[in-house]
């Protein structure tokens, strides 16, 4: 394979992984705009979609219909753990507030294995093992699937929060929670949304994933960290931002694994976040000002 | 508070004389049992690391999610300086020591400029690099194969290999870090942490160098981890970089949180109950789920660190000691009232 050839399969690898971070990276700027909630049990959405998404397959439901039942299950748990954990403890400090998703994920962890115990699981393929030749590089399929759907969620959810009347009262929220409720909208609500939102979300990312890299019950750990840290180089509130922050935290794991050495890869990611929160803690497209002692 | 401080210290220094003779009388009624005694030693390494965690978050109010960096530095110094260099444990414990202080001092400048959330992510971040090194910088770790062959630790020309000997070796480390944090929190220092724990405004205003205070304790937290860590290294002799993953950094925070930021004994009680209700969840899980792996216990300690947070969010030490408060006086005055009549 030529320079040429490689630097376009790995461009490829690290846009998949991209947009799956960018999907989950979305729903933990959405629910972080409303709610002030870091989850760090957003990855665990992702794990918890691949996984019941295997199940339905397995036990013989159509594709389509395993995949739209597995992201409706994944909200409905969703809004479980916003009633049972965040709910009653709103009014936490955000220290406690972080330790109450980390004890939700292990929650969420300790379920899966005691449902599909430690073992990996696959999903197979949306269409086939068919691979494309762009550029003497070969790309699967499903590369190709993870990012347009990815980029297609995102459409739908630029269309949602510009365009709707319900996108716009969550938006109101983001910007002004006190303004948002003297016009009429409750907060509170939107703040339910925005968590079955994205719960939704993560599981899409972790059914697209599931078929490239498996899923086990603690595949969500990565996947919702270096979400975190693709929404912190977006400056936490910013969704594009976020988005791009996904893409670049892709793209430099896919090429520090193909050229450098795959050891060091989460290093690396995390490096850029100690960079980006120790020089530009609002993100790296934000002007000054915001939240430095 | 409208509180006379002497009366405090003096009636609690009552009950840490009888504890401390407690702890020492225990592994003479225990010495035969090893799985009791073992226990209460991981019991002592996290005790260390808890309090010096408890200073940083209930004192401070700063949390950290990369204490089992600091924990690994402590024990790969030591594992490097003994066998490579022939450095005495002590030495090379103190050597990790002044590393963790130097590396949380270099880290802490930049951190300590953030809050909350960034904070947190901050220390996360470092946490998985600190580990990815342990990982990948075979030379000097081993690797994911481990480091072998570490000498055990000795003291006054005795090697400390049993369980027994290391018992005491452990605990009298952690009360003399009970004890100083103690100290600390109450001088002047404490006072400053406090008010920094109340509002960063105010204290700011009044003349308290948060990040100074900040960073401090940020030092001291780590300086703890890496003693806990070094002894650590030499009680079970091999270490590998998976026993520092990110994961420890959240069991430490989960005692933290269990045992209650706002007292010095809030780690002993929290790392108590976590390696307890952990011994305990593996005898009795299998019983009900036969196939159910190791890590399955990580599930009740959500459950738990999700309940506590909600209903006792100051933790097992509050409730503790409210108790405590209501139960002592009632019993004192029934002994006076006994003793007016000659009972």
């Amino acid at each position: 394979m030529d320079v040429w050839s490689q630097f376009v399969q790995l461009l490829f690898s690290g846009l998949t992984v991209g947009s799956i971070y960018a999907l989950v990276a979305l729903g933990f700027v959405i629910t972080y705009s409303i709610t002030g909630i870091l989850n760090l049990a957003q990855g665990d959405f992702a794990m918890l979609g691949a996984l019941i998404c295997i199940s339905f397959v397995n036990s013989g439901f159509p594709f389509i219909l395993s995949i739209l039942l597995s992201v409706v299950l994944v909200m409905i748990i969703g809004v479980l753990f916003e009633r049972s954990a965040i709910h009653p403890a709103r009014h936490s400090s955000t220290a406690t507030l972080i330790i109450i998703t980390i004890g939700v994920a292990f929650v969420f962890r300790g379920i899966a294995i005691f449902v599909w115990g430690t073992q990996p699981y696959a999903l197979r393929p949306f269409t086939g093992n068919d691979s494309l030749q762009i550029f003497g590089a070969v790309i699967q399929t499903q590369n190709i699937w993870a990012i347009g759907i990815s980029l297609i969620s995102l459409a739908v959810l630029y269309f949602f929060f510009n365009k709707t009347y319900m996108g716009k009262a969550v938006t109101a929220c983001v910007v002004n929670p006190f303004a948002a409720r003297l016009m009429g909208i409750q907060p509170r609500k939107m703040s339910f949304g925005a968590i079955v939102i994205s719960a939704g979300l993560g599981a899409l990312a972790g059914i697209i994933i599931a078929p490239i890299s498996g899923a086990s019950y603690d595949m969500g750990v990565m996947i919702g960290l270096k979400a975190f840290i693709a929404a912190v180089i977006g400056g936490l509130t910013n969704a594009p931002a976020a988005i791009v922050g996904a893409f670049i935290i892709g793209i430099l794991e896919a090429f520090t694994e193909g050229y450098f050495s795959s050891g060091y890869k989460d290093a690396i990611s995390f490096g850029l976040l100690l960079l980006v929160l120790f020089f530009m803690p609002n993100g790296i497209f934000a002007k000054a000002s915001g939240k430095r002692v | 508070m409208g509180l006379d401080l002497n009366k405090v210290y003096n009636r609690s220094t009552k009950g840490s004389i009888l504890f401390v003779v407690i702890l020492l009388g225990l592994p003479l009624v225990f010495s035969t049992n090893n799985y009791l005694l073992s226990t209460l030693i991981m019991i002592g390494f996290y005790t260390i690391v808890s309090t010096g965690l408890t200073l940083l978050m209930g004192y401070a109010g700063q949390i950290s999610l990369g204490q089992a960096a600091f924990y690994g530095i402590g024990a790969y110094t030591s594992a490097y300086f003994t066998t490579h260099f022939g450095l005495s444990p002590w030495l090379a414990m103190m050597v990790g020591a002044v590393i963790a202080a130097m590396v949380a001092f270099i880290i802490g400048i930049p951190a300590f400029r953030l809050r909350e959330h960034y904070l947190a992510l901050a220390t996360l971040g470092f946490g998985v690099i600190v580990f990815t090194f342990f990982k990948e910088w075979k030379e000097i770790t081993g690797g994911l194969n481990g480091f072998f062959g570490i000498p055990p630790i000795s003291l006054f020309g005795i090697t400390i290999q049993t369980d027994f000997q290391f018992y005491y070796l452990v605990w009298i480390f952690a009360l003399i870090g009970i004890l100083f944090a103690r100290n600390i929190v109450q001088s002047r220092i404490g006072r400053a942490l406090l008010s920094i724990h109340g509002s960063e405004v105010a204290a700011n205003s009044l003349g308290v160098n948060i990040t100074k205070y900040k960073l401090q304790m940020f030092m001291i937290s780590a300086i703890y981890a890496a003693v806990a860590g070094s002894l650590y290294a030499h009680y079970v002799t091999f270490i590998n970089p998976q026993l520092f993953e990110m994961i420890t950094s959240i069991y430490f925070l989960i005692m933290v949180v269990i045992g209650g930021t706002g007292n010095v004994w809030g780690g002993l009680i929290g790392a108590a109950v976590y390696v307890c209700l952990g011994e305990l969840l593996k005898e009795i899980v299998p019983l009900f789920i036969p196939n159910a792996s190791g890590e399955f216990e990580i599930v009740f300690f959500g459950i738990l660190l999700v309940i506590i947070l909600i209903y006792m969010p100051n933790g097992l030490s509050h409730s503790i000691s409210k108790i405590v408060k209501r139960v002592l006086p009632a019993w004192r005055r029934k002994k006076r009232v006994n003793a007016c009549f000659g009972k």
